[in-house]
């Protein structure tokens, strides 16, 4: 075991690691970040997508020890201060149905926003491709995030 | 005229949209069960088909913070929704690959996982029957040995010493005359394999058997009151009671029927027992949520239909062969909804249906979305079109034709239900503007446009009912205690609007929440696209049960008549004085003060139960004429426009137009999500799964990265979602469920588009690229 700090939505968090744990596994069992889900393992579906020094990744694939000292941001951080217009515009749309997706999505419909804040419908399309939803179509998804984007 | 409401239709916010998006929903994995928390591990066969010879589970049960080791023999209890086919650890026999042999139980999941590996099975290999004409042949291995002994529903009718587990047969007029009259018969096979549920969420179950005799389950579930139910007939023998146990069904991360009935949540239940006054949890991976869980069951179909030069329909022959796997506890169900309704939406006098159950050694086939009607309606749609190109006919004509209309006889006999179909075609030949020249976008594309039909009735027992608790709080808010199972499609909130539209209270005051079987009344299952119709209609009584105590209530204590009252903005109100008016958070839970100082009333609790009482499935075994098995049927039409590559054979959706008679439409903005959602995952099942077993019966895709399920960019570039609302005259306003429905079209469509553009028929599912491309070289 060894011992790590995360920048865990804002706020330094100290937690004891094995060198083989997985971030998703910390986050959620050792930091009581829920947020994040696992649906594959392997990288193929995003729910897992967090923040890392502002940069989505996928907390299944980043061993816990490799983030030590570094920034993570889950749902948990980013509506710290309310929610944000992109969820209030997930709610007013009816986005998503089971939810199980809906962190992963918002973490990179979030990053999309930041470093382009009038993503084309393409735009949007490429950014949130690497998360799986089984639901929706992503129709409700989309245009949600095409709202802000014309604002 | 149509009657306007003030909540009923509206595309309302979820009741549990905020919860989602703001991360707030927990999950069944999300909850914290303690430190004491135990994990479980399954050990697995590596054969189709073999006899356990023996299990040494020492070396496993000394492992370091090992607490126990199961197997079968600590269980042998039968369990099956349908048909008790199955035991909760294998006995003496596996018969797929991954079937749980053992369980270890562990203090992490690491431990229980590398234990897992020291538990030694022996096998002895038995011959294995991988798919389901093979499983047919006369000296074909039988699977289930005492098939005769198994309990079942006394609709189901097994072949003991041969691995048909259910033959559901259809008759009506006279086939041979049909075919006899017919100008045209066409007559041919088609091919749907078996398919994967891939709900985001895995499979979960965390179970304690307390030291008082009460067991809790806590599960990613559809039905919890059925799971609770299977769980204490299984574990009867233990003693336990239906009221000893408890399931609490938190939110549940997609469904789509894979977490219908029960599967791995047995197992919970079971080794909670052994490990008693302890919390243990057992969760599934990706790998094992492709082959442990159902499948969507394979199918081999013999087609013929004969029809007059005019188009008309003289008989239909359908035969279905299904691989259902290991265990058809639930899948023989599905063979049966299909061998009742396999003649499509269509006014037809002679028919023959036979739809077989197969027992292969293949995971166990179960629910998904659709329930057999997107399996077989690619043949049969399929055809439809091909035969309006033989005859001449506009492939939407013969549809129009042909379509059934309320009053004509569905095939086991009954009367159909008034429906929309006819609407339907029309409003979709609209919509995707069915005679407009569509442009390919460079010479090597060719466009197709395809049509196809759809309907689905619920496949339910006919006394599966529904009920709700509706309670008034000082407030004049209102909890809704249902046991439905809020799967993403919108169920919660739309009970929300239904008792809001009769109450008059807001749906923002109403709080509707997936239940506890402890606290939430009995509701079957959140299966067959029915549960908006019959637990709606729950919960419409029950709301109707308050308002009448409330007006009872008002009669004994402003005097004033019954009829003269009516509630409008949380207030009661009366038509005989306008001046009247009481606001429901005035005596909803304390009364009416007397003159006196005396109280009358009391806290307001609505009651609402629905059974579908007309439904029968008491027929005749050799025709299945005489019952009603079957509540309603759903119906609609669907359309597409695509573009094929001709030199690579990649299709592209340019425009699907999908109308869906919803009876009435509870909810515009979740109707039009399951529209696009219910059609990219039908267009999934064609354009890209492609599940894949070796010669062992192993599969070798249970993962995204080799089973493809479509992301944002593989979206149709325009869909158009049409709702048509012919009411269902026993459903809650006139609703009927849509559900499963929206993905029924997308597979036979596609296929006609494809021919359409290129001439070549594809008559095995998926419709992929590669396909496709060696189809149009072999034609050219």
């Amino acid at each position: 075991m060894q011992k790590i700090s995360i920048k865990l939505n804002g706020e330094v968090r100290y937690v004891y690691v094995e060198p083989n744990e997985v971030l998703l596994d910390v986050l959620r069992d050792k930091l009581g970040a829920k947020s994040p889900k696992s649906g594959c393992e392997r990288g193929d579906c995003g729910a897992c997508a967090v923040l890392l020094n502002g940069k989505s990744v996928r907390s299944c694939l980043i061993l816990a020890i490799e983030v030590d000292g570094q920034e993570i941001d889950t749902l948990e951080g980013l509506s710290q201060g309310g929610l944000t217009p992109l969820q209030e515009s997930f709610i007013r749309h009816n986005s998503f149905q089971c939810g199980f997706c809906a962190p992963g999505m918002t973490i990179s419909a979030t990053e999309l926003l930041k470093n382009n804040p009038h993503p084309t419908r393409d735009e949007i399309k490429e950014a949130i491709a690497g998360n799986l939803c089984r639901c929706t179509g992503y129709e409700s998804i989309i245009e949600a995030i095409e709202e802000i984007s014309k604002k | 005229m149509k009657k306007e409401y003030t909540t009923i239709g509206k595309p309302e916010i979820r009741v549990d949209g905020r919860e989602k998006v703001s991360g707030a929903a927990l999950y069944t994995e999300d909850i914290e069960y303690g430190p004491d928390l135990l994990y479980a591990e399954i050990v697995e066969s590596p054969y189709a088909h073999a006899l356990i010879k023996n299990i040494d589970t020492s070396e496993a049960e000394k492992y370091p913070e090992v607490l126990t080791v199961v197997t079968g023999k600590d269980f042998p209890y039968r369990f099956g929704l349908y048909m008790k086919d199955r035991f909760i650890f294998a006995q003496d026999r596996v018969r797929f690959i991954g079937e749980q042999v053992a369980a270890v139980v562990a203090r992490s999941p690491q431990v229980a996982k590398r234990a897992a590996k020291l538990v030694k099975v022996e096998y002895e290999e038995l011959p294995k029957v991988l798919n389901e004409m093979d499983a047919l042949k006369d000296d074909a291995y039988i699977i289930h040995e005492d098939l005769e002994n198994y309990t079942h529903v006394p609709w189901f009718f097994p072949k003991p010493k041969t691995n048909v587990a259910h033959w559901r047969k259809t008759r009506r007029g006279d086939v041979r005359k049909g075919f006899e009259e017919a100008d045209y018969v066409l007559e041919d096979s088609y091919y749907v394999p078996r398919y994967v549920h891939c709900a985001i969420e895995y499979h979960a179950a965390v179970a304690k058997y307390d030291k008082g005799g009460r067991l809790t389950v806590w599960a990613s579930s559809q039905s919890p009151h059925t799971q609770r139910h299977l769980f204490a007939e299984a574990l009867a023998p233990l003693g336990i009671r239906h009221n000893d146990v408890r399931v609490i069904a938190p939110h549940v991360g997609g469904g789509f029927g894979s977490k219908a009935g029960v599967t791995m949540e047995i197992m919970a239940a079971a080794i909670a027992t052994k490990v008693q006054g302890h919390t243990v949890k057992l969760m599934w991976s990706r790998e094992r949520e492709f082959y442990n869980t159902y499948q969507r069951l394979g199918v081999t179909s013999k087609l013929k239909i004969g029809v007059k030069n005019d188009g008309r329909i003289t008989a239909i022959d359908h035969q279905l062969f299904w691989d259902a796997g290991a265990y058809v506890e639930y899948g023989a169900n599905v063979v049966n909804a299909v061998g009742l309704s396999a003649i499509g939406p269509y006014k037809v006098d002679n028919v023959s249906i036979d739809s077989v159950c197969v027992y292969t050694n293949l995971p166990p086939g179960g629910a998904y979305r659709g329930f057999g009607y997107s399996e077989f309606l690619f043949g049969l749609e399929s055809h439809m079109t091909r035969i309006a190109k033989h005859l001449g006919i506009d492939e939407i004509e013969i549809r129009k034709i042909n379509g059934i209309k309320e009053g004509d006889l569905t095939a086991y006999g009954a009367k159909m239900n008034p429906n929309g179909l006819h609407e339907s075609i029309e409003e979709v030949k609209k919509a995707i503007e069915w005679d407009k020249e569509y442009k390919p976008s460079d010479e090597n594309k060719v466009i197709g446009r395809g049509f196809s039909l759809l309907w689905k009735a619920p496949a339910m027992p006919p006394n599966a009912s529904s009920s709700c608790f509706l309670k008034f709080n000082e407030d004049a808010s209102i909890n809704i205690l249902v046991s439905g199972m809020d799967i993403g499609q919108g169920y919660l909130t739309v009970m929300a609007q239904i008792a809001s539209e009769i109450l008059s209270v807001p749906v923002s005051k109403i709080r509707t929440e997936n239940p506890d079987t402890d606290r939430n009344p009995y509701e079957w299952q959140t299966v067959a696209s029915h549960v908006s119709w019959s637990c709606g209609n729950a919960v419409r009584l029950a709301a109707i049960d308050a308002r009448n105590q409330i007006f009872d209530l008002i009669v004994r204590t402003k005097y004033l008549p019954k009829d003269s009252l009516y509630l409008e903005d949380e207030k009661v109100k009366s038509t005989q004085n306008p001046n009247f008016e009481l606001a429901l958070k005035n005596f909803v839970i304390d009364g009416i003060m007397m003159g006196d100082g005396t109280f009358k009333g009391g806290p307001i609790l609505g009651r609402g139960v629905f059974m579908p009482e007309f439904s029968s499935t008491k027929a005749d075994p050799d025709t299945s004429q005489g019952g009603h098995p079957n509540v309603h049927y759903t119906v609609g039409a669907g359309a597409v426009i695509l573009e094929v590559d001709k030199q690579t054979g990649k299709i592209k959706i340019l425009k699907v137009a999908e109308a869906i008679d919803a009876g009435q439409v509870l909810n515009a903005s979740l109707a039009k999500g399951q529209v696009a959602g219910g059609l990219l995952q039908g267009l999934a099942t064609v354009l890209y799964e492609d599940i894949r077993y070796d010669k062992n019966g192993k599969l070798l895709n249970p993962n995204f990265t080799d089973y493809k399920i479509p992301t944002a960019k593989d979206i149709p570039d325009e869909i158009i979602s049409i709702l048509v609302e012919v009411p269902q005259p026993d459903g809650p306003f006139g609703a009927r469920g849509i559900g499963e429905q929206t993905m029924l079209p997308a597979a036979p469509m596609v296929a006609n588009a494809v021919e359409d553009a290129l001439g070549v028929r594809i008559k095995s599912m998926p419709v992929t690229a590669e396909k496709v491309l060696l189809e149009y070289l072999k034609k050219k």
